[in-house]
């Protein structure tokens, strides 16, 4: 093997070593830090019991919106029309939280409640989030809820 | 009438670029001068009628015409002046004429600066240029026209998006623009060469101010995107690795990477077809991250509708443009040549290969976490979403070794070098840069192990940087260039931009606390009291502005005024975050809401370093600029 060709090929092997090591990094990065998305229904039929922390996604259920005065802990419900499952969140909420709209929690569960560190909502009158939607029109065609807005009509 | 005459200039722009890229394209494979010779009016045509239509829009959205179903939609009467300006560019079909105006303007600039070009590469250059123009021309005039009417013409429009209605809005989409579409430059210039089969030195020295004006511009652009969602997110962070941050930091990687295997084809003329490759890639790049944010594919605060008709069009653009390039180069690249000099392992070129991986591969992860979700989804393996320990993660491990190495390239000559020299010329300053690193780790209060490593790293970097500085100034007779000052303040930008990155998140001490009036909360050795909210109007809106007085020692710091504004139209809340700024340490308030009686949420931010993150972006930025001017890159062309 001449000298030109035997550098080449410890060249292509550290490349394809290189790459060996950055796919697995990035595959157990993914692994680790993939947050799922579920309903209250999903929950409740025990899909999100896998996971540790994931995301729980629905409408805030019609006065369920509760905060005692001066304190930041919140309480309120996530509904997808099928089920509902209480959250409390101690924090600022987002801008447009709000009854009736669409959120995204991120936490887990504890005894029966799900605790959230993070609350994202929609950010225009409009908006869904498209997973949300998407997952809630579901529930909507099961038991004949008549439609949502199109999500993301602005 | 005049909108009308909007459409019709896009649609006479529509068939200008079409003779832009067929004429010249054929005339430069066929030797014939007058078909090539269309190709400079052609460019200047185009900014004229592109420019005419952006300027109908703007006049629209200026005077009101809220016949036209795009200016209703995205303002109303109550709108200030500056911010009808910035609503040309608020929705999709705008941002798309934005794109396309720009892109324009970069066209006419190659027609004019490319005198000193034999005809039949500037012919291809801008042919090349046309095509991509042809492809956006025909998405807003057949899928998404501005111009659309809106008859009977509505009262009352709808309203810009509060989050855009800010001064960093104003300016934060055209730069970034002028960087995604800088890259179609490098691009039709890998094309051009790719059809000519020939990679010569004197095109390259011609592209790289090119690539280094555009990747300038993109540095600035989502250095302004970071401090507006700093300060108008309301959450006090400045990267949330967010889809659509990443689809502007993709390219910006991959630019990089672009920007130093160009100095190497141009100078050693080694990774000829690797270069060629990148430009295609950083270009697709762009184009894909224009169209991740505007088409919805991607759930995110900036996307824009989703249209199924646009999305189709919107793939099927990328797939002509990215797959038709690729395909011209899978063809032509193994019979491209070039005249490649070689190298041994100990050189400047090996080490540039290092620093092309990293940002590769680094380019390549946020690809990859940004598109996971979007492929889970359609395989049916769940809603997901990769959430920010991913890519931060992976970004530290990454860019720890370039960091690392990058002292060594600029000191490192080409060709063959002496390793012991390089390392008998740092060491010094790693030693240096160990004790810094000590002491910041004795030092700090929380955060250690990210303090320790930023301080670690910067020092590494400034002390590396200057110590290349003084080895050139001793050496008598040896020229400071433009381009060397150029890559110097950018390799300190990098030492700021790490020193803040990674210090701001470390010793960032914050508190999210109910405060009735007259209560106060300590933080960072000050007292912040809550003083309470009263109410203002706008242009536009109604605010509660809290009052927050800042004490240290009994005296008044400042005094700061967050904000909660109520838009009229929509019934939209936006949080204004109130910021007492210094070089060093930003206090930073922000009202959360109401919690009855008359207390509030309030969020109090002390973060340090947090400035160095934009100085750091600026300097690249600086960096780049100050390169593209080196006189070597205007020097009359006699020999390659």
């Amino acid at each position: 093997m001449n000298p030109t060709r035997r550098r080449r090929l410890i060249f292509v092997g550290l490349l394809v070593l290189a790459a060996a090591i950055a796919a697995t990094l990035i595959a157990l990065a993914l692994q680790r830090n993939v947050n799922y998305l579920y309903t209250p229904t999903d929950v409740l039929k025990g899909d999100a019991g896998r996971h540790a922390r994931f995301r729980l996604g629905g409408m805030v259920a019609t006065g369920s919106f509760k905060r005692a005065q001066g304190s930041m802990e919140a309480h309120f419900v996530v509904d997808d029309g099928d089920a509902r499952l209480p959250v409390v969140y101690t924090g600022i909420l987002p801008d447009l939280f709000r009854e009736k709209q669409a959120v995204i929690a991120s936490g887990s569960m504890k005894d029966g409640v799900f605790v959230a560190d993070q609350v994202l909502a929609k950010h225009d009158e409009n908006y869904m989030p498209k997973e949300v939607a998407d997952k809630m029109a579901e529930a909507h065609r099961k038991h004949a809820v008549p439609g949502q807005p199109p999500a993301g009509s602005n | 009438m005049p909108g009308e005459l909007g459409h019709y200039a896009l649609l006479l722009a529509l068939v200008v670029a079409c003779l832009q890229t067929v004429l010249p394209l054929l005339g430069a494979q066929r030797g014939h001068r007058d078909w090539m010779a269309i190709a400079r009016p052609a460019a200047y045509a185009q900014l004229a009628l592109v420019g005419f239509a952006f300027a109908v829009l703007t006049w629209a959205f200026v005077v009101q015409d809220r016949s036209f179903s795009y200016v209703a939609e995205n303002s109303n009467s109550l709108l200030p002046l500056v911010y009808r300006y910035t609503a040309v560019w608020g929705a999709h079909e705008g941002s798309l004429l934005l794109w396309l105006f720009v892109l324009a303007l970069w066209t006419a600039a190659v027609a004019t600066f490319s005198r000193r070009l034999p005809q039949p590469v500037i012919a291809r250059v801008l042919g090349v240029l046309g095509a991509v123009s042809i492809g956006f021309l025909a998405l807003l005039v057949f899928t998404s026209s501005p111009f659309d009417r809106l008859l009977p013409a509505v009262q009352e429009g709808r309203d810009l998006n509060p989050l855009l209605q800010d001064p960093g809005m104003v300016i934060h989409p055209p730069v970034l623009y002028c960087g995604y579409v800088g890259f179609a430059v490098p691009f039709a210039f890998a094309v051009a060469a790719l059809l000519d089969g020939h990679v010569d030195a004197r095109w390259l020295r011609w592209t790289r101010p090119w690539t280094n004006v555009a990747w300038g511009f993109l540095t600035l652009g989502i250095a302004l995107g970071s401090i507006w969602a700093y300060y108008e997110l309301g959450w006090g962070g400045w990267w949330f690795w967010d889809p659509v941050e990443n689809a502007s930091f993709m390219p910006w990687l991959a630019g990089a990477a672009l920007l130093h295997s160009q100095a190497v084809t141009e100078k050693r003329g080694s990774f000829a077809a690797w270069t060629l490759l990148l430009a295609i890639a950083v270009f697709s790049l762009s184009l894909l991250g224009t169209f991740l944010v505007r088409s919805g594919a991607i759930t995110s605060v900036h996307a824009f509708a989703a249209d199924p008709t646009r999305g189709v069009f919107i793939l099927a653009y990328l797939g002509v443009v990215i797959g038709g390039s690729l395909l011209l180069y899978a063809l032509r690249a193994p019979g491209t040549t070039s005249n490649a000099r070689p190298f041994t392992f100990a050189s400047r070129e090996t080490l540039l290969l290092a620093n092309n991986l990293l940002l590769a591969a680094a380019c390549a992860m946020v690809l990859i976490g940004t598109l996971y979700p979007m492929f889970a989804d359609a395989l049916n393996l769940g809603k997901i979403s990769v959430g920010p320990p991913y890519f931060s993660l992976l970004f530290v491990l990454l860019m720890a070794p370039l960091v690392l190495l990058l002292p060594f390239g600029p000191l490192t000559r080409w060709q063959q070098e002496q390793p012991n020299r390089i390392v008998a010329m740092l060491l010094p300053w790693a030693a240096l840069a160990v004790i810094a690193a000590a002491i910041a780790w004795w030092l700090a209060p929380q955060g250690k192990l990210r303090t320790t490593l930023g301080i670690f790293a910067a020092a590494w970097l400034f002390a590396g940087t200057l110590r290349f500085v003084w080895s050139r100034f001793k050496a008598n007779g040896k020229r400071f260039t433009a381009e060397m000052l150029g890559m110097t303040l950018a390799h300190l930008g990098i030492a700021v931009f790490v020193s803040g990155a990674m210090l701001a998140d470390a010793l960032v001490e914050q508190r999210e606390v109910a405060l009735s009036p007259g209560q106060s909360l300590q933080l960072h050795g000050e007292q912040y009291r809550f003083d309470g909210v009263s109410d203002h109007d706008g242009a536009n809106y109604r605010a509660n502005t809290g009052t927050i007085t800042v004490l240290r020692g009994g005296n008044i710091v400042t005094t700061l005024h967050p904000e909660k504004r109520h838009y009229a139209s929509g019934g939209q809340v936006m949080t204004e975050a109130a910021i007492h700024g210094g070089v060093f340490r930003d206090r930073y308030v922000a009202l959360g809401e109401p919690l009855g009686g008359g207390s509030w949420a309030v969020r109090v931010h002390s973060k340090p370093m947090v400035r160095f993150i934009w100085s750091g972006a600026l300097l690249m930025a600086l960096g780049a600029f100050i390169a593209a001017t080196d006189r070597r890159f205007r020097r009359k062309e006699d020999s390659a």
